[in-house]
């Protein structure tokens, strides 16, 4: 019996939300009593052997070139047969594009139960019971899993990393013939940005800034905070900024260590999208604005006055 | 060419979240209910699109749920598509969804699965993916732009880190979401015409429960923001810097 965690990697190296779900594989399988190993598909940079400080004993590594582009089926051909060849009761996936992808179809295949969006460890005292986001963030499900082989896939940013440092995983490489039906013809990557689902800090405007033309004033702040930027509905939809900035129910749902709203007035539907934040500043020239009461600290100011002085303090604070 | 659109009911995002019978049931006291919006803006939309562009094309929705489904089924029948099938039965989990979709599009074998990228009151974002295994089909997950050129489809999609274009023949399942289409609102003679489409009834089949709710919570009330004044920025980093540690 073992715990599979499913490592997703972007351009050969390993992203922050594989981290988490290898921390939470390895608790996971600590709190079973099995071992715990990590699956990573296609073309690596990065030292394999390395995961083993995340709790991992194993890394397996189907190498195959043809992996290095996501293609549902196939990554879900692999999932299982690893699963059914390691003896896998749980397979871990992150809620990210790629677990959106591919932890359904593993799902079907081995006809296991699967919980998407997690955000905490399973309750094994009386079945197996996993915490997950519902309603676009506005309320949480714990959901029995009844099945002998379980998937999970795991909300970015719900699990705190842990790892020791020093300890290594034993590599094996697994040869798998793979042929995609899906051709990719181009690939797009973002660049240089914090991706906003990863990202620790999130400064995020609304139509309170007036205009696309303001934006700069909040991207230097996000640059001092190393912060990703987002931006409401509203702001998406005029196209001030692009639609992969927007959070709220129906964007991205974010879950940052930080988030401060600057001109959003804090409609539900943005709510569900940044309500899992753990800390949240709004800055609001209406002291009615409803985010104030979903808030923890708060300005009643003229955003153009208060975020230059916002990126000035805190550039004096980190001493920059 | 056939298109199956994948089509859920949902509580209007404006809709207060709350439950009842000891937090285990959903309470939909005055709850609106809407057509799920990426089902209804993105996949539904572009599939009337591709109908407009070939008219021997044919657009058949279905939904999974009770008679309480109908007036939302309807409502999408009233912005297009030729009939709609409603699958009878409390959906229990996605799996259980995922089958009785995945049978409806055994038996009316279509070239094309629309689903919206997740519903908007379980999120999910995974009855495609179980659609597409189940009939062993490819998934294109998260499509931000759906093109058709005879039976090959390219279709950008969302990845970790940026997007993709991808090239696939049909069959194939794809998840939609803002980029593929835009919303339309429905007319006065799509309204009159959705009256008389064929709104089919069929029962489930029997699927094993693989998972099971056992209670909702609500997430804890924020215990009361703490302003500061606009003309002491500082002291708002300094609360962040030493009693938030968030900074």
């Amino acid at each position: 019996m073992s715990v599979l965690i499913f490592v997703d990697q972007s351009e050969g190296h390993i992203k922050k939300s594989s981290f988490e779900i290898l921390t939470y594989g390895a608790q996971l399988a600590t709190q079973l009593g099995v071992a715990a190993q990590a699956l990573v598909a296609g073309t690596v940079a990065d030292d394999l052997s390395a995961l083993g400080k995340y709790g991992v004993t194993k890394v397996l590594h189907a190498p195959a070139e043809a992996l290095n582009h996501v293609d549902s089926q196939m990554y879900a051909q692999l999932v299982a047969t690893v699963a059914t060849t390691q003896n896998a009761s749980v397979i871990i996936f992150s809620h990210n594009q790629t677990g959106k992808a591919v932890a359904g179809r593993v799902a079907a295949k081995l006809k296991a139960g699967l919980v998407t969006g997690a955000v905490a460890l399973p309750d094994t005292t009386s079945g197996f019971v996993v915490k997950r986001t519902v309603f676009s963030g506005k309320a949480f499900a714990n959901v029995n899993i009844l099945s002998a082989v379980k998937v999970i896939s795991v909300n970015p940013n719900s699990f705190h990393v842990t790892a020791t440092e020093g300890k290594t995983a034993e590599v094996e490489t697994i040869e798998i013939a793979a042929t995609p039906k899906i051709k990719v013809t181009a690939v797009n990557k973002v660049s240089g940005d914090v991706p906003l689902t990863e990202a620790e800090i999130v400064v995020s405007g609304g139509r309170g800034l007036k205009g696309p033309e303001n934006w700069g004033m909040l991207e230097d702040l996000a640059k001092v905070l190393h912060a990703a930027t987002a931006c409401s509905r509203p702001v998406a939809d005029s196209h001030w900024r692009p639609h992969h900035e927007h959070v709220g129910q129906t964007g991205f749902q974010i879950a940052p260590n930080l988030y401060i709203a600057i001109g959003i007035s804090g409609a539900i539907q943005h709510l569900a999208g940044v309500n899992r934040s753990k800390v949240i500043v709004v800055i609001n020239k209406d002291p009615e604005a409803p985010f104030f009461k979903a808030a923890d600290y708060g300005i009643v100011g003229d955003a153009f006055e208060v975020i230059p002085q916002l990126t000035a303090e805190i550039k004096k604070m980190k001493g920059i | 060419m056939k298109i199956l659109v994948c089509i859920s009911k949902t509580p209007d995002t404006t809709s207060k979240i709350a439950f009842k019978n000891g937090n285990t049931v959903f309470d939909d006291a005055g709850v609106q209910w809407i057509i799920n919006p990426y089902d209804e803006w993105y996949a539904l939309v572009r599939a009337i699109e591709l109908q407009e562009k070939d008219p021997s094309a044919v657009i058949h929705l279905v939904t999974v749920g009770g008679a309480d489904c109908e007036p939302v089924i309807r409502k999408a029948l009233a912005l297009g598509g030729n009939e709609a099938i409603r699958v009878n039965a409390d959906s229990t989990d996605s799996y259980f969804i995922a089958a009785q979709i995945a049978e409806i599009a055994k038996q009316g074998g279509y070239d094309l699965v629309l689903t919206g990228k997740e519903t908007i009151d379980y999120n999910g974002s995974t009855v495609g993916a179980m659609v597409a295994e189940l009939l062993d089909m490819p998934y294109v997950s998260l499509a931000t732009k759906f093109d058709l050129n005879g039976t090959t489809a390219t279709i950008n999609r969302d990845i970790e880190g940026g997007e993709e274009v991808n090239e696939v023949g049909l069959p194939v399942v794809v998840s939609c979401q803002k980029g593929v289409a835009e919303q339309r609102i429905p007319n006065m003679r799509g309204i009159m015409a959705a009256r008389t489409k064929p709104l089919k009834v069929t029962e489930a089949t029997a699927v094993e429960a693989l998972t099971g709710i056992v209670s909702f919570e609500l997430p804890p009330a924020k215990a009361g923001v703490k302003l500061v004044p606009a003309d002491n920025v500082a002291e708002l980093v300094r609360l962040l810097h030493e009693e938030a540690k968030a900074i």
